[in-house]
């Protein structure tokens, strides 16, 4: 239903200029009318949490703007095009990432950034988009389901952008990074049997894992365990935000006035925290139809992969539709408690930039697989 | 294309169709647990997380009352608030408080002093209760504070009403002070009412008068944000005042008094005798009340503890000296009253007295003896030989009695703290405390206000003013208006403890005596005669230094600190009684000559008020 009614609406509704300027853009009309909704709802939100200033809006709106370009020149390019690139593009992106750890400057404690004399860039941020390509480009050239082997060396091409990442280190970008590679690993269709098998995998790493973590990631993980036990250190995030939620009801308090967020208990609140902001300012009611907006655009996007025209488009556009997914759920996740701190942003609503940039590209790329028709193979 | 390649395109098709539903299915399935969690936190657990979510944002303060103030008869402010910066730390707040104290110390002075009271304030303290490390700061200083104020987590300006005696010395004994609350105190305070008091009354006026000067704790309800700073007030309910207190105390006299004491240490009270109220209670040496307010430091109380003079001693109502000739009136009247002597009966005084069949010699202090003696001369030259006899005839038990009338032996119940009741020996005190028997030869010299006879000169100035009533006896107090915030003022009460009826011509006998002490040229406060109202009084010597039996007391080669003790009581003018006054000068040998004009000094200033008041300290 939710997949076919707004191409009829389409179809029915607009008149045939504007679908033809569209069409001529290359560009959903029903993805992008979905994304201008909840992208006006964040800066709603925004305004709230950031205390009302205008200057955060300012920012905000500039970054969108660039986002939108990216989006809209993305969509112009042929996905054949993509595909082309994926091996240069993932290459470069290796290189760049091994350029941060060799040169990159400290910032946060973390070196993530690569300073191009004119740009500021964070490398390991266009591997969210590349490392699904270079997948979806490996696995599209043969037969599917992929052979043992094409597999293994499919998982190499994951394993090492998310090592270098989780070096930085990095841990949100690297988990997000990584799971974008297993999507387009599933969905390229690797056997049940594998995917348990990985599973069980990874649940025995969990032990080195712990063993190669910095200290402050691991008292986030102690943290996540059991906030209560550091309540004004590191355990002080979810607990506030925990009672900005639980506090916000089932209708919450009303746009701007969150008392958590506005008397500044809530850290964070308008970028990784925004999440618990909207709890409590729109309660249970609000945060559900926020959610059915976000999923309406999930499933959009994996509509569109059923749709592409080709393997390559099939695995990229699911892939990037699940890694928007990812971000949403790991956000939300840890803004409530269920998963532990990672600073990851929630999708199109939390202030700041590059994700912001990053996304608004990957959707550019679902328009440019779902607007380039061709013909079936002869 | 061959034809598998069509078959390997919809194959593949089909699968990543799969894949996709799979996917879908996975959203759909963690969005539930999502909305699960919200569930559990914004609906089950809703009441919860509002309570935290209120607690996080209202505090309630107390709102500390203002401490009443006290002001002389005059209106004359003894203790007063005035606002005052003082830099304070909160320990837990602070990372290194070492390191903290050394770098504050590089931006405004903090002397060891400081330091050493910060450290003892600190032991008394709870972790998160704040304590100054510098009190009165200068504005310059509140100022380089605040530049630097943001390196220093844990320490802040604070703006108190710092409790303030400007007249400190003169009135240190009587007002006491007050200082930070202690653990003890702390038990047994109200804590709710003190949660925002910092200050007890720590002794006199301000310990027994604790309850209404300290006034009732307001609150006020506030919404803060995260860094504790307050945003508004959502309820207020102010604090009540503590109540001001007029004092019967004449700080003029009281200025007199202690000026007229000189180089000596001593004590002087006296008392309006219609009211009972205390116009003059002096002890000297003092101190300076307003040290111990923010605090004293170790080495500056050492100091005061350690002084052989003894500053810290209340000699008014806790200095327990031997009375001396001062209470021959007192053991006359019990004479007249019991019916063993008459006012004119004789008796022979050749210097010294001997029980029958001891050999034991108890001296006068006339060397050659008084002569032929009655009670008035006995009274007016304070021959102890009389009083032996008298004594011996009493006996103890008719003494102690007698004399426990008119408040020797128990406390005056004065409205003061750590009053000592003296001593008024008995059989049975003796008995119980010593395991001894009554022998005779004690009683004759409880006769002459030595032996294991004790008063305070509070006792003292009671006694003589129940004898210029005639035996009314009002209880000495020194508080004489309790004025209430709203304006209402309330008289302490007049209590009266009345004395058995006597014959109203042995009061006047011996009134009539105590008027020859200075009439008389003969008398021994001859010296402090007015010509503009007449004095009855007593002079008295208290021995300090015993000695031995055939040797004789050498005042010159006896060290000063073994100097006898001085005393007079007095009361005028005699037709209408308006003051009673006892003064004791701690070694200063002859009442008449050393103790009588001290008296004469005060009672003139307060019957004549021939020297003007001058208006003490920088009272407003």
């Amino acid at each position: 239903m939710i997949w076919s009614k707004p191409n009829i609406q389409f179809h029915e509704s607009k008149p045939a200029q504007a679908e033809g300027l569209l069409a001529w853009l290359h560009i959903d009309l029903t993805l992008l009318s979905a994304l201008l909704i909840l992208i006006g709802i964040g800066l709603a939100i925004l305004y709230s949490a950031g205390d009302q200033e205008f200057v955060l809006l300012q920012k905000q709106l500039i970054r969108l703007g660039f986002g939108f370009v990216a989006m809209i020149t993305l969509a112009q390019i042929h996905p054949d095009n993509f595909r082309r690139w994926s091996p240069w593009l993932y290459g470069v992106g290796i290189i760049l990432l091994l350029l941060v750890i060799l040169f990159g400057e400290l910032g946060k404690g973390a070196q993530r950034w690569l300073d191009l004399g004119f740009v500021r860039f964070q490398p390991s941020e266009m591997f969210k988009l590349t490392l699904p390509m270079v997948i979806a480009w490996y696995l599209a050239e043969h037969r599917l389901p992929p052979s043992t082997s094409r597999l293994l060396i499919a998982g190499l091409f994951t394993v090492i952008p998310v090592l270098l990442i989780a070096k930085q280190p990095d841990l949100g970008t690297a988990l997000l990074v990584g799971t974008g590679g297993a999507f387009a690993l599933f969905l390229a269709g690797i056997s049940w049997r594998l995917i348990f098998a990985a599973g069980a995998g990874l649940a025995a790493m969990g032990p080195l894992a712990w063993y190669l973590m910095h200290d402050y990631q691991r008292q986030r993980v102690l943290t996540f365990l059991n906030p209560e036990s550091d309540p004004l250190g590191t355990g002080y995030h979810i607990i506030q935000s925990k009672i900005a939620i639980g506090s916000g009801g089932i209708s919450g308090k009303g746009w701007l006035n969150g008392t958590q967020s506005h008397l500044e208990f809530l850290p964070e609140r308008h970028t990784d925290f925004i999440f618990a902001v909207i709890s409590e300012e729109f309660g249970l009611v609000g945060i559900i139809a926020l959610l059915t907006l976000y999923l309406f655009i999930i499933l959009r996007g994996l509509y569109i992969a059923t749709q592409a025209q080709d393997t390559y488009g099939r695995i990229l556009a699911g892939s990037l539709s699940l890694i928007f997914f990812v971000y949403l759920f790991v956000n939300a996740g840890m803004v409530t408690g269920l998963l532990p701190v990672v600073g990851v942003p929630l999708p199109l609503i939390s202030y700041g930039g590059t994700s912001l940039v990053t996304i608004l590209a990957g959707f550019g790329m679902l328009m440019s697989i779902h607007t380039h028709k061709k013909l079936l193979p002869t | 294309m061959p034809q598998s390649s069509i078959k390997n395109y919809l194959h593949e098709s089909q699968l990543f169709l799969g894949r996709a539903i799979a996917a879908s299915a996975l959203v759909i399935l963690l969005l539930s647990v999502l909305i699960g969690r919200l569930f559990y936190l914004q609906v089950k657990n809703h009441e919860h997380f509002t309570t935290l979510s209120q607690d996080n944002r209202v505090k309630v303060e107390p709102l500390p009352p203002t401490r009443g103030l006290i002001y002389d008869r005059k209106g004359v402010i003894l203790a007063q608030n005035l606002p005052a910066y003082s830099l304070e730390i909160t320990p837990e707040k602070t990372r290194d408080l070492e390191a903290t104290i050394e770098e504050l110390g590089k931006i405004i002075p903090i002397s060891e002093e400081d330091v050493q009271r910060f450290r003892k304030l600190r032991k008394q303290s709870r972790r998160f209760d704040s304590i100054p490390i510098r009190v009165r700061l200068k504005e310059e200083e509140v100022a380089r504070i605040a530049i630097h104020r943001h390196r220093f987590p844990g320490v802040d300006v604070k703006a108190t009403l710092l409790r303030d005696y400007p007249l400190g010395v003169e009135t240190a004994h009587l007002l006491g002070y007050v200082g930070r609350i202690n653990e003890k105190e702390r038990q047994i305070i109200d804590t709710s009412n003190y949660s925002g008091t910092n200050f007890i009354g720590k002794n006199g006026v301000e310990k027994s008068y604790e309850n209404m000067l300290h006034g009732q704790v307001g609150l006020q309800q506030v919404e803060v944000n995260a860094k504790g700073r307050v945003l508004r007030v959502l309820e207020n309910q102010p604090p009540r005042p503590g109540d001001n207190l007029n004092l019967f105390l004449d700080i003029g006299l009281q200025e007199t008094a202690l000026r007229a004491l000189g180089d000596f240490n001593g004590a002087v009270a006296a008392i309006d005798i219609q009211t009972g109220g205390v116009l003059v209670l002096v002890s000297k040496p003092g101190y300076d009340p307003n040290l111990f307010v923010e605090g004293i430091s170790a080495k500056a109380y050492r100091e005061l503890e350690e002084s052989p003079d003894n500053p810290l001693f209340n000699r008014a109502i806790r200095g327990q000296y031997p009375p001396g000739s001062t209470v021959k009136p007192f053991i006359g009247l019990a004479g007249l009253e019991y019916d063993v002597v008459g006012f004119h009966q004789e008796t022979y005084c050749p210097g010294y007295y001997q029980l029958p069949g001891k050999e034991h010699k108890y001296r006068d202090w006339k060397k050659w003896g008084h002569g032929k003696v009655d009670m008035k001369k006995a009274i007016v030259e304070s021959c102890d030989v009389y009083y032996y006899e008298l004594a011996r005839t009493l006996g103890i038990d008719r003494l102690h009695e007698f004399l426990y009338g008119f408040g020797f032996g128990h406390t005056t119940r004065i409205d003061l703290d750590n009053e000592l009741p003296g001593l008024m020996p008995s059989r049975e005190w003796k008995r119980q405390k010593r395991r001894e028997p009554w022998y005779p030869g004690e009683t004759l010299i409880v006769g002459i206000g030595q032996g294991y006879f004790l008063a305070t000169p509070l006792q003292l100035a009671s006694a003589t003013a129940t004898l210029a009533n005639r035996g009314h006896r009002t209880r000495p107090r020194v508080v004489a208006t309790i004025e209430k915030p709203d304006g209402a003022i309330m008289e302490s009460p007049k209590i009266d403890d009345d004395l058995h009826q006597l014959d109203p011509e042995h009061w006047e006998q011996v009134i009539d005596a105590m008027a020859s002490v200075i009439e008389s040229p003969r008398g021994t406060a001859h010296s402090i005669q007015s010509p503009s109202y007449r004095i009855a009084g007593k002079t008295g010597t208290a021995q300090v230094f015993s000695v031995k039996q055939d040797e004789e007391y050498d005042e010159e080669n006896v060290a000063r600190r073994n100097r006898d003790h001085a005393l007079f009581i007095a009361f005028a003018p005699i037709e209408n009684p308006r003051i009673a006054i006892a003064v004791v000068v701690e070694n200063g040998g002859h009442g008449g000559s050393v103790a009588a004009p001290i008296a004469r000094q005060v009672m003139d200033q307060y019957l004549l008020g021939d020297t003007p008041v001058t208006p003490p300290g920088s009272a407003q």
